[in-house]
């Protein structure tokens, strides 16, 4: 279907759909940019040094993972710990690639690619508004994947950003400030809004009180026993009603 | 250990991390995500974020604190009606800490 003759709206560009992405992206950097900071002040306190540190935003390149792993090596856990601990993590990840995969079929590998590294929640959530926006349109424009190119990297570059002034911060902020608790006030805030059914709240109570009896296992392994029971626990509440 | 072999796990981190994100997309979209799996995959985030909020807020020296000088208790509480009601991260924060703050003046 052509596009109505008359229609307002120049033809869409690859320069456009980028800076257009780049601009939806802009509100919801109000609350990266402090995230990547409290990271690198975390970080930091845990004992890495700044390069690893700073390296970790670009290599992980996942918020709550990065504040996970922060945790477990202020806590001493081995790296086969973090690695699996982070996969457990970042596994939500594949309910996004799977929601865009079929917007992205049509582009080659090195897209894909790029696209899936800057796959993060919160370019997933201005990406997959503007596709749905588009809904099953045909005349929609065929330069898309540079609008979610421009979403990803402003807020790869801000997180780096933030990362770098939270690690340079990290030095002179003293402990007594108890910064490591904005770790859990974080999560109390993405978790407790979003617990609507009784699954995520068996999964979230069963994961919780599960963590807390698991204290004593070697290697920090508790995170992934207590996940994991808590999934299960959500699992068999669903089940039930 | 070392920034090197930090920089290792890093890299085995973050190769996890980019072939989670890459999976369907790379299958080129031909493949649904299994019902049963995407259940699972939704109550991954509240069991894993509260399998460290409980024990970051309940346990202290090492040892299970429920006591009421456990100034992270009260604070974590006071931030939990702050998130139900608001919905806001970053109040949530601020609110949190300065509670935490008040409290530990108070209770020396």
């Amino acid at each position: 279907m052509p596009p109505t003759p008359g229609s307002a709206a120049p033809p869409p560009t690859r320069r456009g759909e980028f800076l257009a992405g780049c601009r939806d992206e802009l509100p919801i950097l109000l609350g990266v940019a402090p995230f990547g900071m409290i990271y690198g002040i975390l970080a930091l306190s845990a004992g890495l040094p700044p390069p690893a540190a700073q390296a970790m935003s670009s290599v992980v390149f996942a918020g709550s993972a990065q504040f996970i792993t922060a945790q477990l090596i202020r806590d001493g856990a081995p790296g086969a710990v973090i690695v699996l601990t982070v996969f457990v993590v970042n596994l939500r990840h594949a309910l996004y690639s799977a929601s865009l995969a079929p917007y992205l079929r049509h582009l080659n590998g090195w897209w894909k690619a790029l696209l899936a590294y800057l796959l993060t929640d919160e370019a997933y959530a201005v990406a997959v508004t503007r596709y749905a926006r588009d809904g099953e349109r045909t005349d929609v424009s065929p330069w898309r994947h540079w609008y979610f190119l421009g979403a990803g990297l402003t807020l790869w570059a801000s997180w780096q950003v933030s990362t770098a002034v939270g690690v340079f911060l990290g030095a002179v902020v003293p402990e007594s400030w108890s910064l490591d608790f904005t770790l859990p006030l974080t999560f109390i805030a993405l978790v407790f809004p979003a617990l609507r059914d009784r699954a995520g709240v068996a999964a979230a109570l069963t994961a919780g009180l599960v963590a807390l009896l698991a204290l004593g296992l070697p290697f920090k392994l508790g995170l992934i026993v207590a996940a994991a029971a808590g999934i299960a626990a959500g699992m068999f509440a669903e089940a039930r009603s | 250990m070392s920034a090197a072999s930090w920089l290792l796990v890093f890299a085995a981190a973050g190769l996890a991390t980019f072939l989670i994100r890459l999976s369907f997309i790379a299958l080129l979209g031909r493949l649904e995500t299994p019902p049963l799996l995407q259940r699972a995959l939704r109550l991954v985030p509240p069991a894993v974020l509260c399998a460290i909020i409980f024990p970051e807020v309940l346990v202290r020296g090492g040892a299970l604190d429920l006591s009421l000088r456990n100034a992270r208790l009260w604070a974590a509480l006071v931030a939990i009606g702050i998130a139900l009601r608001f919905q806001n991260v970053l109040l949530t924060i601020a609110v949190g800490m300065a509670t935490l703050w008040a409290l530990q003046a108070a209770l020396g």
